[in-house]
């Protein structure tokens, strides 16, 4: 790579003139000749037999051009609709109960749809659907997960044998049982991971056009993904993957949830084709709370095993998790909260067992972190509950138990290997920060004083950048997830750059433009970065999510750059009258080694590419680079959080929030404090706010709304101090690692860690997400009662 | 039914038959072809779709596009004038102020409101200030950064609104 410029800079993001002007172009936002409008008539009902439905009224409505349910799309949606792939284990059980988009004859969770109403006019659709009468037979909704997974329950699908989607056992429990049977203290916990509704800020949004004359569809649509979408969309309509298009211009976020495939991205395309005009489904925001892929929903069982100076022997860890109605696309990544639950630390064993349940709701999927900020809560959570156990501080804790510098590449428990890391340095850095000492000399005073307040670690870590085939081949079907880049150089020296990743956020046309600029040694002005259109780049793009675009599409972009380089070094051995292997390049010019006065520009040699060239050499200066990851990277870091519990009102108020991360080379410092900020946040909200609410019932999601799903605004952020330490990866070329989803997998622990410590003194030991005010309230009641009732609680 | 209405939006004057039941919102996108106001939840608590109404900073998914009679509308896509961008916009893009995009229009006109309001807001008074609207990627850090950048380079006492001095008269 050149002499790094732009690499490391705080550059501004080249995305954002069209988003702060008010020219974005997000799917809603495009104008579109005859587009008309589908409303989808979903189920009240969590569980219930269609007995019939009526649509006589609904098709005489003003405006409405049809009325479609499933027997409609038996021809045109004839192929597989692919809503979930095969889980990344050999599960001891599996279930994947068949899903089609549209239900024919039970409905499994609310929202499910079973018509489309399509109308010139938004509101018309909206006014016949009210007019589809169906005719219900409503059944058991099976919500609650322990219950679900017993023998005997209610069964979420009346056709499928039993509730349990898979059950695995990674490592036994005899592998553990020296560990424990040697133990000085056992601790354990159960600790609860709420549903999360993702909720970009953008719903979802589908279009599709099929063109009859030359049998081929466009999509436009809210996606992560694209060439995905268009693998799934053709495959269920029975069309080549050259006939089908499908275009994500500016997302609205995504957080994991426009990851998977969704009923409406095969209804909206094969209404397209049935009714031979371009058609538009907008997602309204309570459609999008109960139907878009929800987050975590797990419940963990824990207990670890520990000598008397705190040396960690064994952990024993049961996740259960709410699947959902049906498996969604990677629903079974989740499952690597179990692999990594064990932290950053030594353990002699660990068992762990993943059992998925089916229930009566919208699917779990992952969302920002998805398994990893489970499993750095299980870990850190459970440092914490052993400190207490052993009256011992924290960070002395953790400071004997990590991993140590010289010990990387290091293989866990689980057989996977961490790539680099140094957890001493940066915890000490984030501790002298924080003032560490100084606030537990401080909590000491104030709790004297009957106040209750905590201080916090987490010193995460997490796998990403996803990833190796052999660990992704088998989570897919087969496709490995790698990444692709195409580096067009033309005549006069622009260059177009087409990535397989996308970008709904997170500044890749910036960081990506700057690696690129940077290893062609040309100004970031001359070249464009393209994402989001399957019909422009290399044959298949994987997409962003799991914080892998720069670590694992930026190195495909460096990869693509240097192929062209490789080229261009031909044709300036001919330009030059050299041999090919005596041609340098550096700072974007081809030169002779030894004599680099004598040199072509980029420019030049692009120009010269095109034009004639000596016999066997073809014209042309582009070049297509997939790459393939050796391994996951693996970020890590330290957050510290202090908070005040209102002793009367249990109310949490965030005093300091401190965080030092590590995630390796970075490329642009101004982003990677954006992606921070934005998932703490998201960690915070989910510790102290969030939650998916179902009425125990009948299976109605009551937080549907804004008004009743607590979202995190700029009056509940507190202050945030961010500092690094940088450890490259030794995996990549640019020693990078992501950090998109490493503030939303550090900050829940943070954040309860601090609560639990500043309730410790009235003998809490544990509170579970989210640690609303009213809760803290009620479980400080009860301490208090069980504390009159003579044990002493307030020292 | 349906009804004439006629509005300013972004100095430009408009006149439209419009349904009773249209949303201000959906006139401004899909009848003048606005689109930079955005749609974030259908029970206004995202503040997406701010606009300013007569100098105020109004959710426009609460109006029906007929209340909007002789009002004078500014939306995102009036706040740069003459291919200069807006302090706020400005300092959107300067301080990281925006991730995905989608709710910076909201946060932009909100913003121009309370500094409209309030030219040197401390920090506390621009957090209230801006807790009608959500965003989802930033944690509101640089969003408030930019609040406080914009109020700098406008200069405290001169920000007045971009179109003409708050009246009391809107659509809260």
């Amino acid at each position: 790579m050149a002499v790094s410029q732009l690499v490391g800079a705080r550059i501004h993001r080249r995305e954002d003139p069209r988003l702060i002007t008010g020219h974005g172009r997000y799917t809603d936002d495009l104008p579109h000749q005859g587009v008309v409008h589908l409303v989808v008539v979903r189920s009240p009902h969590a569980h219930a037999r269609i007995r019939s439905i009526s649509i006589d009224a609904a098709k005489k409505a003003p405006g409405v051009l049809a009325v479609y349910t499933a027997p409609d799309f038996k021809d045109i949606i004839a192929g597989p609709a692919t809503f979930a792939v095969a889980p990344v284990f050999a599960p001891n059980k599996l279930t994947n109960p068949p899903r089609y988009p549209i239900a024919a004859k039970e409905v499994c969770y609310q929202g499910e749809p079973v018509a489309v109403v399509i109308a010139g006019e938004r509101g018309q659709a909206a006014d016949g659907a009210q007019l589809v009468d169906v005719d219900y037979e409503v059944l058991p909704a099976v919500m609650d997960i322990e219950a679900a997974a017993k023998p005997g329950s209610a069964k979420v699908h009346s056709d499928q044998p039993d509730n349990i989607a898979w059950d695995t056992t990674y490592v036994p429990w005899e592998a553990t049982e020296e560990a424990f049977k040697t133990a000085d203290v056992v601790v354990k916990e159960r600790i609860l991971q709420q549903r999360l509704s993702p909720n970009p800020m953008e719903s979802r949004v589908v279009m599709a056009e099929y063109d009859s004359f030359d049998k081929r569809l466009t999509m436009w649509l809210s996606t992560q993904n694209p060439h995905w979408i268009r693998l799934f969309v053709a495959g269920a309509l029975g069309m080549g993957e050259q006939a089908v298009r499908v275009i994500s211009h500016d997302v609205g976020g995504g957080f994991g949830s426009k990851i998977s495939p969704y009923p409406e991205d095969f209804i909206v395309p094969a209404c397209a084709k049935l009714l031979d005009r371009p058609v538009k489904y907008t997602e309204t925001r309570t459609e999008a709370m109960q139907n878009a892929y929800a987050g975590r929903g797990q419940i963990f069982d824990v207990e670890v095993a520990a000598k008397k100076d705190g040396t960690l022997l064994g952990m024993r860890v049961t996740q259960l998790l709410d699947a959902g109605a049906y498996m969604a696309l990677f629903s079974a990544f989740q499952t690597c909260a179990c692999l990594m639950a064990g932290g950053a630390y030594h353990w002699n064993a660990i068992s762990s067992r993943s059992q998925a349940v089916l229930t009566n709701k919208i699917p779990t999927d992952p969302y920002r972190g998805a398994g990893r900020p489970e499993a750095t809560h299980v870990a850190e959570r459970m440092m914490d509950v052993l400190a207490l156990e052993l009256d011992m501080d924290p960070v002395e804790l953790r400071r004997k138990n990590f991993i140590r510098k010289e010990e990387f590449p290091y293989t866990q428990n689980f057989g996977l290997t961490i790539d680099s890391g140094d957890y001493e340095t940066t915890m000490d850095k984030a501790l002298k920060i924080a003032g560490y000492d100084d606030l537990r000399k401080k909590q000491k005073e104030q709790r004297k004083h009957g106040k209750l307040v905590g201080i916090g670690l987490s010193t995460w870590i997490e796998l990403c950048g996803l990833g190796p085939g052999a660990a992704t081949g088998p989570a897919t079907g087969g496709v490995v997830l790698s990444e692709s880049a195409q580096v067009k150089i033309h005549p006069a020296g622009g260059v177009s750059i087409y990535v397989g990743t996308h970008n709904h956020g997170q500044g890749n046309d910036t960081t990506h433009a700057q690696i690129a600029a940077d290893t062609l040694g040309i100004p970031m002005e001359q070249i464009d970065i393209r994402h989001g259109d399957t019909n422009e780049g290399p044959g298949f793009g994987y997409g962003t999510y799991g914080s892998r675009s720069l670590a694992v599409g930026g190195i495909a972009i460096l990869r693509s750059c240097n192929k062209v380089i490789e080229k261009g070094k031909q044709v300036a051995a001919h330009l030059l009258e050299a041999a090919e292997e005596d041609i340098v390049f550096d700072h974007g010019k081809f030169h002779v080694k030894g004599a680099p006065d004598k040199s072509k520009a980029l420019g030049e040699v692009a120009f010269a590419a095109y034009g004639q060239l000596p016999a066997g050499m073809e014209q042309g200066l582009e070049a297509v680079a997939y790459f393939e990851p050796p391994n996951f990277v693996w970020p890590f870091g330290t957050h510290i959080c202090v908070v005040e519990v209102d002793a009367e009102t249990g109310a949490v108020d965030i005093q300091k929030y401190v965080a030092v991360d590590d995630c390796g080379n970075v490329i642009n410092p101004m982003i990677v404090a954006g992606q921070l900020h934005g998932g703490i946040a998201q960690g915070i909200a989910q510790a102290l706010f969030e939650e998916m609410v179902y009425d125990d019932e009948s299976g109605q999601l009551k937080s549907a709304t804004f008004l009743d799903y607590a979202m995190l605004t700029a009056n509940e952020m507190p202050e945030i101090q961010l500092d690094s330490t940088v450890t490259p990866s030794p995996t990549n070329d640019l020693g990078v690692k992501g950090i998109g989803e490493a503030g939303t997998i550090a900050s829940t622990a943070a954040v309860i860690n601090a609560i639990c410590d500043a309730l410790s003194p009235l003998g809490i030991k544990h509170v579970d997400m989210p640690a609303t005010s009213d809760r803290l309230w009620l479980q400080m009641q009860r301490a208090r009662g069980a504390s009159s009732n003579g044990k002493e609680a307030r020292k | 039914m349906k009804h004439k209405v006629s509005t300013t939006v972004n100095g430009t004057r408009r006149e439209h038959e419009v349904e009773s039941r249209l949303l201000l919102v959906h006139y401004l996108r899909d009848v003048v072809g606005l689109t930079g106001t955005h749609i974030g939840c259908d029970t206004s608590q995202c503040g997406a779709c701010t606009i300013l109404v007569d100098g105020k900073a109004v959710m426009s998914c609460t109006m029906f596009a007929v209340q909007a009679e002789g009002k004078q509308l500014t939306t995102i896509e009036g706040m740069a004038k003459d291919g200069e961008l807006h302090p706020l916009q400005q300092a959107f893009w300067d301080e990281h102020g925006l991730q995905c995009g989608y709710c910076t229009p909201g946060f932009i006109m909100a913003a121009a409101y309370l500094l409209s309001q309030n030219p040197n807001p401390t920090e506390d008074e621009i957090r209230r200030g801006l807790e009608g609207n959500l965003c989802r990627c930033t944690g509101y850090v640089n969003i408030i950064k930019s609040v406080q950048s914009a109020a700098k380079t406008m200069g405290g006492a001169k920000a007045k609104p971009a179109g003409r001095p708050a009246v009391t008269a809107g659509g809260e």
